[in-house]
């Protein structure tokens, strides 16, 4: 008996590039797609790597294909944005050994900063998608994505959304095949993408696609199960679970490969239908394709273009049957920022002070809400430093005085780099102030180019992000304890009031890093507090009040910074070892 | 028939494990076992939610309102806010500890009283005051297992197959303190 286990969705995954003779792996860390990276480094056959940015990864990808080993790149939905550059001409130059690149989408946008669709990007790019619908299938999907890409000369997306990527599901665990490395050939007209060659590979492109239309026809994971023929439902991934768990008898064409289309196959389900439902998350992607050719269907008049699908949603609008919901009215629990966590204590300096930031992605996006309240605008990786610069240009340097850019130390190496580079190249006088807790926090403690450590722990001389900055020209670049809220109170309003580009670096471990050592707790003394609410206002999760009013720790939580201490005038918070 | 269990908590009080002990439990009782985990943001002191389910065939790995066989509620106001996800006849097991969210640590909103006995006029609660029983034990970090032991008794394992279960999944010098915790809710009526 073949041996069973259950897994991430994103696991599965990367069983799936181990079993399928994968030799490199790039990526960079993003919910949810993560733990595809994190599982593939304990297969000792693949090199696996975090790279500083998606572009990077992709690009490491591609240059691993055209070697003529099979590769693998994985990202989040955004992070795709950052690597289409590179895509887009991936897919005219097609692969050497086969090319995939894993996308993960957020329908419901659990920790990401938009809802968009991977399968859009894909249909412009002219890449085809693979979609599973449970683990087993994001292991499969996954094998099968590498002889799609070798076979037809292209790369290929495997889309998962954050449901399936965590999710866990039996997996059926097979061996690793072995592939023998594809000679590497000097190619001019095909991988170098000058004009002139890239016309022809651009009809090559469009041929490829014409003949994967037609070949889908005939994939297994296009699969057709007829059942009663009232009602028809075309549908792929997470959604076609829940068809499964409503409408059992219902007939299904499951699309494993969401583009392109299988349009034949399609029309032929549709005549046996009598009514005929697309049910995908996000876009209307298959409606809008399927109705261009004419066919009627019902897709976005019923379910929604946001958020996740679910079982109940077919149970009302396909059944009928109203869904008992009681609309619990229930105090909000929105994520903060962890107890100890250095950057309360950089924004409980920046709230006295008044000043703004232009925020960026990760843990520190939280200051945008009470009680810190500092953060005024979150774009997308590494703008925060570009949209102070673009304020500054616009208002001038008197407008944008009490105003700061915040940026965690990984997303900097991601791509803030950049944009403190356009800072110092086009004379900007702003402050910025990367918060550098050692490593990418919210996506769950990865390393990055300036922890000095690997995705697979290897220890390596880390980047120092103070000399980066000097290297770029920047005379003003100081380093604070970021506990230590006096001193960096003294140097941002130093820094802010200069007229000339400044970078502080915050810095301060994550609390919850691995190895990160709590010396401290802080006990409270009710019998001297004055209700004055000062220890509260950095809102740690640890401090609250009694029912009378004086203030309690929860000293389970506490980790011991001491920052509510440190404003306590009575002595009622005090710091002690442990 | 699929059974289905939600175990709801505050992110970083161990959902996941809880729920991988769980899924443990049913795959080596031969069960299909699927689980919805959340990862990301979510987990920083938020409001999180696990889903575990297992029969024959499981189809979704979500469990939906009106579905719940059994909740495992960590905290008294998760219980509140996802009561109605469970079945009429469905039990929630509960937690009784308070974690303010941060709006209430503001001011902005309040903790809402009574919401056990509240839910016990609508639904079947048992309630445990888990962090008290896991600080009687000497580690306040089992307390979920305190809690999984009074769920264990509403459903359908015997003890030897949870002990079996908790010693694989978790970390091996934790293993004697947490089956004692299990052992110490499942004890209870």
């Amino acid at each position: 008996m073949s041996k069973k286990e259950i897994m991430l969705g994103n696991a599965a995954i990367a069983r799936g590039a181990w079993e399928a003779g994968v030799k490199v792996s790039s990526a960079y860390p993003g919910t949810p797609s993560t733990e595809i990276s994190e599982n593939i480094v304990n297969y000792k056959e693949i090199y696996a790597e975090w790279a500083p940015n998606e572009a990077v990864a992709a690009e490491v990808a591609i240059g691993a294909s055209l070697a003529g080993t099979r590769a693998l790149a994985s990202m989040k939905l955004v992070g795709l944005n950052v690597a289409s550059d590179a895509m887009y001409t991936a897919a005219y130059i097609g692969v050497n050994g086969g090319l995939v690149v894993v996308v993960a989408d957020d329908p419901g946008l659990y920790s990401s900063q938009n809802e968009q669709d991977t399968r859009l990007v894909a249909r412009s790019a002219h890449i085809p998608v693979l979609e599973p619908s449970d683990s087993q299938e994001a292991k499969d999907f996954t094998k099968l994505a590498y002889e799609i890409s070798e076979k037809y000369d292209t790369p290929v997306f495997l889309r998962t959304t954050t449901r399936l990527a965590h999710s866990q599901g039996t997996v059926e665990l097979c061996d690793r095949v072995e592939i023998e490395d594809k000679p590497y050939e000097r190619d001019v007209a095909h991988n170098v993408m000058m004009p002139g060659n890239a016309k022809k590979r651009h009809i090559f492109v469009e041929q490829r696609e014409n003949q994967m239309k037609k070949d889908a026809c005939d994939f297994e994971i296009n699969r057709v199960e007829m059942g009663d023929t009232k009602i028809g439902f075309i549908t792929s991934g997470i959604a076609y679970q829940y068809v499964k768990e409503v409408c059992p008898e219902a007939s299904v064409l499951k699309l494993g490969m969401v583009y392109p289309l299988p349009e034949q196959l399609i029309k032929d389900f549709a005549a046996k239908v009598d009514r005929l439902i697309i049910f995908e998350e996000l876009e209307p992607f298959f409606e809008t394709e399927i109705k261009s050719w004419g066919i009627k269907c019902e897709g976005k008049e019923l379910f929604t273009l946001q958020g996740e699908y679910s079982a109940n949603m077919l149970r009302e609008k396909i059944l009928g049957q109203k869904v008992e919901v009681k609309p619990s009215q229930v105090t909000a629990r929105p994520p903060i920022l962890c107890p100890g966590c250095p950057h309360r204590s950089t924004f409980y300096v920046l709230k006295k002070l008044g000043i703004h930031a232009s925020g960026d992605i990760g843990c520190y996006t939280l200051g945008a809400v009470a009680p810190l309240s500092v953060v005024d605008t979150t774009v997308c990786m590494g703008a925060s430093i570009a949209v102070l610069h673009g304020m500054e240009k616009a208002k001038g340097s008197e407008w944008t005085k009490n105003w700061v850019a915040v940026i965690g130390d990984s997303t900097f190496m991601h791509t803030g780099i950049i944009s403190l580079e356009n800072m110092a190249y086009n004379q900007s006088k702003g402050t910025v102030i990367i918060m550098d807790n050692s490593t990418t926090g919210m996506t769950g403690h990865q390393d990055h180019a300036a922890t000095g450590k690997t995705l697979d722990g290897t220890v390596v001389p880390a980047i120092s992000i103070y000399k980066v900055c000097k290297a770029l020209g920047i005379e003003n670049v100081v380093e604070v304890n970021a506990f230590d809220t006096a001193e960096l109170e003294r140097v941002v309003k130093e820094e802010t009031s200069r007229d000339a580009l400044s970078v502080i670096i915050a810095c301060a471990p994550c609390a919850l890093l691995k190895g990160q050592k709590f010396p401290n707790k802080v006990k409270a003394f009710p019998d001297k507090c004055k209700k004055c609410g000062a220890c509260l206002r950095p809102g740690c999760p640890a401090v609250t009040k009694t029912e009378d009013g004086k203030i309690k720790i929860d000293e389970t939580m506490c980790n011991g910074c001491g920052l509510c201490a440190s404003l306590c005038k009575f002595e009622a918070l005090e710091k002690y070892e442990v | 028939m699929t059974k289905n269990i939600m175990i709801v908590g505050v992110g970083g009080q161990g959902t996941l494990l809880t729920s991988r002990i769980l899924g443990g439990l049913m795959e080596d009782a031969g069960y299909d076992v699927k689980i919805s985990e959340v990862h990301g943001m979510a987990q920083r002191g938020g409001s999180v939610v696990t889903f575990v389910r297992y029969g024959e065939k499981v189809a979704e790995p979500i469990v939906e309102e009106g579905q719940a066989d059994v909740l495992i509620a960590f905290e008294r106001l998760e219980a509140l806010r996802y009561a109605h996800f469970l079945k009429k006849d469905g039990v929630l097991i509960v937690n009784d500890q308070r974690i303010d969210p941060m709006p209430v640590v503001t001011g902005a909103a309040t903790y809402p009283e009574n919401i056990i006995e509240d839910l016990k006029k609508q639904y079947t609660v048992y309630d445990i005051d888990a962090m008290d029983e896991a600080k009687k034990l000497g580690n306040s970090r089992v307390f979920n297992n305190i809690v999984l032991g009074m769920a264990a008794r509403h459903m359908d394992f015997t003890k030897d197959q949870w002990l079996a279960v908790i010693e694989k999944k978790v970390p091996p010098k934790t293993i004697e303190i947490n089956k004692e915790a299990f052992l110490a809710g499942y004890g209870r009526e």
